[in-house]
């Protein structure tokens, strides 16, 4: 028997293990596709990410804390190991809460991670989204994935909620007080459906049940669901990307998923996860004992809800008494407008942004080059609008701490949040209009004249000149030839090779400092290779001209 | 590699590429057995689409910048065991051969740190994984620069697939059929009710009865401290504010019956202005208001008696005393609700019937029960 294997039959064992799997599976071909698929780098695509593993976090923690979450509102009197509330007569769901955070050994850790990956998720969410807007990533073909997206950031809000109200304690039933006056303050079916969700008057005992439900099992369902669907999107339509050398409306430059992206894409998880974990045992977060259990008649002031919430708080607080009387005794209570409507239009405006800018610009045309914010300027400056109302409400969240700790009368507080959030939007959108135009103007000008070296001249007539580098060939004028294209302008020396890089090694080099030389000199950029060959003349870069001598330090760094 | 073989878009034409088909018959076996490793991953990859346009090699090896950076990385996974292992001797450890984590609020040492100790070697462990693998991925692996066309979408796939459902439609007949279209739509619509049906369990009629517009008190009810100790006059202090809840069973802990009796000073009695039929509700210098705030539910609870002024601490609603708790700012656009008091035989507080009106946040129909 000879001993050598037909052509395309493995040798090792691992390729004979591999050839069984896909004659089974036939899985070689989708896997070199999947290995072989080229991600864009910069980091700002990874703010996705980061929700995507806090939602994993969350997933893990949160099984964890259903081995131990009663969601019952029976009474039992406590009997646990929190000496301070031995014998209070207390919610099971408060006092499971409490044994899974003192009974159980690293429980309170658990629980910590669970709250601190909830805020997390939320702010990246956000993050994502900004990152999204700003660059214009959520243009055809993609206004699909933009609504997915709006979908989850709302239902992630709602996961807080639910979970924010379930361990019972003091703080989560005002909460609850708060979501149930909400609900009755919607027209017409306002009462229903708060029949509906509490099953019957404030407070019943079936909120923190159902709650528990919509909490563990249906929102993240929904939620596991549309984030299958937000990256199978992703993966048909492939990335964005910023324009760049070699970068089109056709291909995506990057790295493939393997080795460099996978290897990049784990290290964030375990980075996120671990941070979670940190912010979990060393910080902490919700001391429900300190609340102690719910009590209608009981609260405390100062209380802050979760971050995201926020912004309701403040649109509550900044609205005035405006209840709108409705012939036939019919009330449209003041508290609908700030929650139920400001709520609801920012989602709805929102979710439909990308189809109201393709109306307005009448552009419809795919885009997969992304845009740069300075770019365009209504865009940035609407975002930024927006933005500053949503900060002035989120500042209005917490405008009696701010009143307290800063000794301002608190109905001042109120004032200025009333107006900012009229005034200064508008203001936001003309600075930031502004200040694109000027980036805008700045780009071009480098572009034009090269970059400022610093480097001031005496011509033989007695005029000085700043020395300037221009990024490429100019014409006889010295007008640089470029024409901008949508990628970052390099505005500093340094950004094109104006110093040298430095030899490596922390006690002693560990390179060669010559080698280094000549490594950067065979790079053909920068200005150690151009002093190389380039002429010496008038020292205008009309007339070849160029800007080193003096425009760095002489002395060898090395 | 000319540019003429390239597979996929040209950058200088920003024009799609050709699509790539299957390979099989381009490369036998044997051919393939032939080549080296390196040069069918980029086969691979441009049947994918992707072009490798530029690798930047790695360190060299045995060099002395490969050495450093692969001791940055053994180090960052070190650590990482390290953290790791500390967390289990911290998690198994204690109350065996450490100290017990059972936190006792007294204790400031072991059971204190004990939390902050997990939290700080799982962290550790999983921030230095991450770490070892962004050096490693950064200081020792070839940097690649890739390129992958992107494909629109194609006009022979629309085309054939619009013909095969179209086609298929025209089979089942239903566009002339119409009578089973319409059955059918019909059928579904019912369907779908029934299906959603059940969700009607949830739906109570919340106008049975007024449960919004009634609380626990009612005539004789005694006003109650939250132990249940009942309260007479010259108890408190003038210009003190106590929450009274109505001496029934589980009256302390109801949503809506919380109430706030305060004994005003004789220069607030002065200035008294109740609402309008409602200056008969209190007693002598004692008024009683709903402590449920007319806003969104919150218990107003911060009295300030310069001012004689509640404030409600959600959303800052106030509330004058002594205009018949008259919100005078903030969102809440309501009076608090005032309780009718009187004394009774024994000289105790007693409610001499419920609220006249709901307690608690507006709602649609508030106005009409």
């Amino acid at each position: 028997m000879a001993t050598a294997v037909a052509p395309g039959q493995p040798a090792t064992k691992i390729g004979k293990a591999a050839t069984e799997i896909d004659e089974r599976l036939i899985v070689a071909g989708p896997l070199r596709r999947t290995l072989n698929k080229v991600f864009p780098d910069h980091w700002s695509f990874l703010l996705g990410e980061i929700a995507l593993y806090s939602f994993v976090i969350l997933l893990l923690s949160g099984t964890y804390l259903t081995f131990f979450f009663d969601a019952s509102m029976a009474e039992v009197p406590y009997q646990g190991s929190y000496a301070p509330l031995r014998g209070v007569e207390m919610s099971q769901a408060y006092e499971s809460t409490l044994a899974l955070s003192f009974d159980v050994r690293g429980g309170l850790f658990i629980r910590q991670i669970h709250h601190w990956a909830a805020l997390l998720f939320v702010a990246s969410i956000v993050v994502h989204l900004l990152r999204i807007f700003f660059t214009g990533a959520f243009r055809k073909p993609r206004e699909t994935n933009w609504g997915i997206g709006v979908v989850l950031l709302v239902l992630a809000l709602l996961m807080g909620v639910t979970g924010y109200s379930m361990p019972d304690d003091l703080l989560s039933g005002t909460g609850l007080r708060i979501i149930s006056a909400i609900l009755l303050s919607i027209p017409v079916i306002g009462t229903w459906a708060h029949w509906a969700v509490f099953d019957g008057d404030y407070v019943g005992d079936a909120i923190i049940g159902r709650f528990y439900i919509v909490h563990v099992l249906i929102i993240p369902a929904i939620i596991l669901a549309l984030i299958a669907v937000h990256l199978l999107l992703l993966i048909k339509q492939k990335h964005t990307q910023f324009p760049g050398p070699g970068r089109t409306e056709h291909n995506v430059v990057g790295n493939r998923l393997f080795p460099a992206f996978a290897g990049k894409a784990t290290a964030l998880f375990f980075i996120v996860f671990g941070l979670c974990a940190a912010l979990g045992g060393l910080v902490q977060i919700n001391p429900i004992w300190l609340w102690g259990p719910y009590n209608p008649a009981q609260v405390s002031a100062g209380s802050q809800p979760d971050w995201y919430i926020g912004f309701l708080d403040g649109s509550t607080r900044l609205m005035p008494a405006w209840d709108i009387n409705l012939p036939g005794n019919y009330t449209i209570p003041a508290l609908f407008w700030p929650t139920v409507v400001v709520a609801g239009a920012m989602f709805t405006v929102l979710a439909l942004y990308p189809q109201l800018e393709r109306k307005l610009t009448g552009d419809t045309a795919s885009h997969h080059l992304l845009q740069r914010p300075r770019d365009v300027p209504v865009r940035t400056s609407v975002g930024v609008m927006a933005l500053t109302f949503y900060g002035v409400l989120w500042m209005s969240g917490g405008n009696d701490v701010i009143a307290d700790k800063f000794d301002i009368s608190l109905n001042a507080m109120t004032w200025v949040g009333r107006i900012g959030m009229v005034v200064l939007p508008p203001v936001a959108y003309m600075i930031s209009y502004r200040i694109c135009l000027g980036l805008q103007r700045h780009d071009r000008e480098v572009l034009e004249h090269g970059i400022e070296t610093g480097v001031i001249r005496r011509l033989p007539s007695g005029e000085f000149i700043e020395v300037h580098q221009p990024l490429g060939p100019v014409d006889e004028h010295g007008h640089g030839q470029l024409t901008y294209a949508g990628a970052p302008v390099p505005k500093k020396m340094n950004q094109v090779g104006g110093a040298r890089r430095a030899v490596k090694g922390f006690f002693s080099p560990i390179e060669q400092p010559s080698q280094v030389e000549l490594a950067s000199q065979q790079e053909r950029r920068g200005l150690a290779a151009a002093e190389a060959d380039e002429p010496v003349g008038s020292g205008r870069p009309s007339e070849g001209g160029r800007p080193s001598e003096g425009g760095r330090p002489q002395d060898p760094r090395d | 590699m000319s540019t003429q073989d390239r597979a996929g878009s040209d950058p200088a034409t920003d024009e799609a590429g050709p699509t790539h088909g299957g390979p099989d018959d381009d490369y036998s076996p044997e051919r393939l057995a032939g080549m080296q490793r390196e040069d069918l991953n980029r086969l691979g990859a441009r049947y994918d689409g992707v072009e490798v346009l530029h690798v930047d090699p790695p360190p060299a090896p045995g060099s002395g910048l490969e050495k450093q950076a692969e001791r940055q990385v053994a180090i960052a996974f070190g650590l990482a065991g390290l953290f790791a292992l500390a967390f289990a001797v911290v998690y198994f450890g204690s109350d065996w051969f450490l100290p017990d984590w059972q936190w006792d609020s007294e204790d400031n040492g072991w059971s204190a740190l004990y939390t902050p100790m997990l939290g700080l070697t799982m962290g550790g462990a999983l921030v230095f994984i991450g770490v070892g693998l962004v050096l490693f991925v950064k200081k020792l692996l070839p940097h690649e620069t890739a390129v992958q066309d992107k494909h629109d979408g194609s006009n022979f796939d629309r085309a054939t697939t619009a013909a095969t459902l179209m086609g298929g439609l025209d089979k089942t007949g239903f566009p002339r059929r119409k009578m089973i279209g319409r059955s059918l739509g019909f059928a579904g619509g019912a369907m779908g009710l029934m299906l959603i049906a059940p969700l009607g369990g949830l739906i109570k009629n919340p106008n049975k009865g007024n449960p919004l517009g009634t609380t626990e008190w009612a005539d004789g009810v005694r006003l109650v401290r939250d132990d249940g100790s009942p309260i007479r006059p010259g108890d408190q202090e003038p210009g003190s504010l106590e929450t009274v809840f109505p001496a029934v069973e589980g009256g302390n802990r109801a949503a809506d019956a919380a109430t706030m009796l305060i004994r005003l000073r004789p220069e607030q009695m002065a200035n008294l202005r109740p609402r309008d039929g409602q200056s008969d509700f209190g007693y002598g210098d004692y008024v009683a208001y709903s402590k449920i705030c007319t806003h969104a539910g919150c218990p107003v609870s911060l009295y300030e008696q310069e001012t004689s002024r509640i404030l409600c601490p959600c959303h800052q609603s106030q509330f004058d005393v002594l205009q018949g708790a008259k919100p005078v700012f903030g969102p809440a656009s309501r009076s608090l609700p005032e309780l009718p008091i009187t004394l009774d035989d024994e000289g105790y507080f007693v409610a001499r019937s419920d609220y006249i009106e709901a307690v608690g946040p507006t709602y649609w129909n508030r106005e009409r029960i």
